[in-house]
């Protein structure tokens, strides 16, 4: 397993994607375009070994969009990787071939935010039945909403 | 050659189809048109009231049943959040609510009263319901704790009833978060009292 320092690392992500992250400690924050995030986590578990899928999930902004979170681990190098992108119309690509613990994340960010994963392999919700209307987590959903036929 | 018997597969329940409570409301409206027996029983025993001196008779066997009903109220095992956990303590035996008749029964057939202790969830209140349904009449609800009450500190989620009476009928609530055994001894008893003077032959 490569052992990385956070400085290390962060130079590996600027060579490697022209990315400026910031570095606090053994963090690392990294600011991805929404068309590399695919890449950029097959690099984090690949060249990083950042092989311990933390969580993915995401943050609405209004009205400057949404922006996906995920965070990977390299446990031995106590490495921490922030992955954030800003999605453009609610569609993102999925993570579940580099980490299959992506799966049921991205699922509930579905759920949770309305954010399309594309290429997940069972993309339905996880948590709200499935005629659930909405997605609870936007800052636009009214909570009062009537649900028949309990609520 | 080695036979295999083959594996059951169980399919998920489809959400969309679940179609069972629809119909047993449809059932129920019909019923008390339908249910012979209990009308037959009801006119009889009101026959027999507005006999001269039959009241004695019936009003006597209301408080023998409703004596036998109260004494032996069994709950059904319903236990949805942290306040099941006090129910459970209330049913162990340092409290020992079986000196009152009730034996906590792990199947809705035989049992009288529902114990919705915790949050019901959007998600949980069909199966809720349907547990209410399949238990026999005459059949009593206490609403245990803050979240079955009114949905408590989880009101303005997104997800919660809004109190459980918008899916049962509820005689009793127990307010707390959770409530102690204390209280929900306090409020089972109130229901036994609410039993005793329980007055119809038929259906509640």
């Amino acid at each position: 397993m490569t052992v990385f320092a956070a400085t290390d690392a962060a130079a590996r992500v600027r060579q490697e994607f022209g990315l400026e992250p910031g570095v606090e400690g053994q963090s690392l924050t990294v600011t991805v375009p929404v068309e590399r995030w695919q890449a950029f986590g097959r690099f984090a578990r690949e060249t990083l070994g950042c092989r311990f899928f933390n969580f993915l999930t995401a943050i609405d902004w209004k009205e400057q969009g949404r922006e996906v979170i995920c965070r990977a681990d390299n446990l031995d190098a106590r490495l921490t990787l922030l992955m954030r992108a800003r999605v453009a119309d609610d569609r993102c690509p999925t993570l579940t071939g580099v980490w299959r613990g992506a799966d049921w994340m991205e699922r509930e960010c579905y759920d949770m935010f309305g954010i399309t994963f594309e290429g997940h392999p069972d993309h339905r919700r996880i948590l709200l039945g499935d005629d659930w209307e909405g997605h609870p987590l936007r800052k636009d959903y009214a909570v009062d909403t009537p649900h028949t036929p309990y609520r | 050659m080695e036979v295999k018997a083959p594996v059951p597969q169980i399919p998920p329940p489809v959400w969309s189809e679940f179609k069972d409570l629809q119909e047993f409301e449809k059932y129920r409206q019909h019923r008390t048109d339908d249910d012979k027996t209990s009308n037959a029983l009801a006119s009889i025993a009101d026959a027999i009231h507005h006999m001269p001196g039959g009241w004695i008779v019936t009003t006597s066997t209301d408080k023998i049943f409703n004596w036998a009903r109260k004494s032996s109220i069994w709950p059904v095992t319903f236990g949805l959040a942290c306040c099941a956990i006090e129910m459970m303590a209330t049913f162990a035996s340092r409290f020992d609510v079986e000196r009152f008749g009730m034996v906590p029964w792990a199947s809705p057939r035989h049992s009288d009263l529902m114990i919705v202790s915790g949050t019901v969830t959007i998600k949980m209140a069909p199966m809720l319901k349907r547990i209410y349904d399949q238990m026999p009449d005459p059949k009593w609800v206490v609403s245990m704790g803050s979240c079955a009450n009114s949905g408590g500190p989880f009101r303005h989620g997104y997800h919660v009833v809004k109190g459980v009476d918008r899916v049962v009928p509820v005689d009793v609530y127990v307010p707390g978060c959770p409530p102690t055994p204390d209280s929900l001894m306090y409020g089972l008893l109130k229901l036994q009292e609410k039993v005793a003077e329980f007055q119809k032959t038929g259906a509640k």
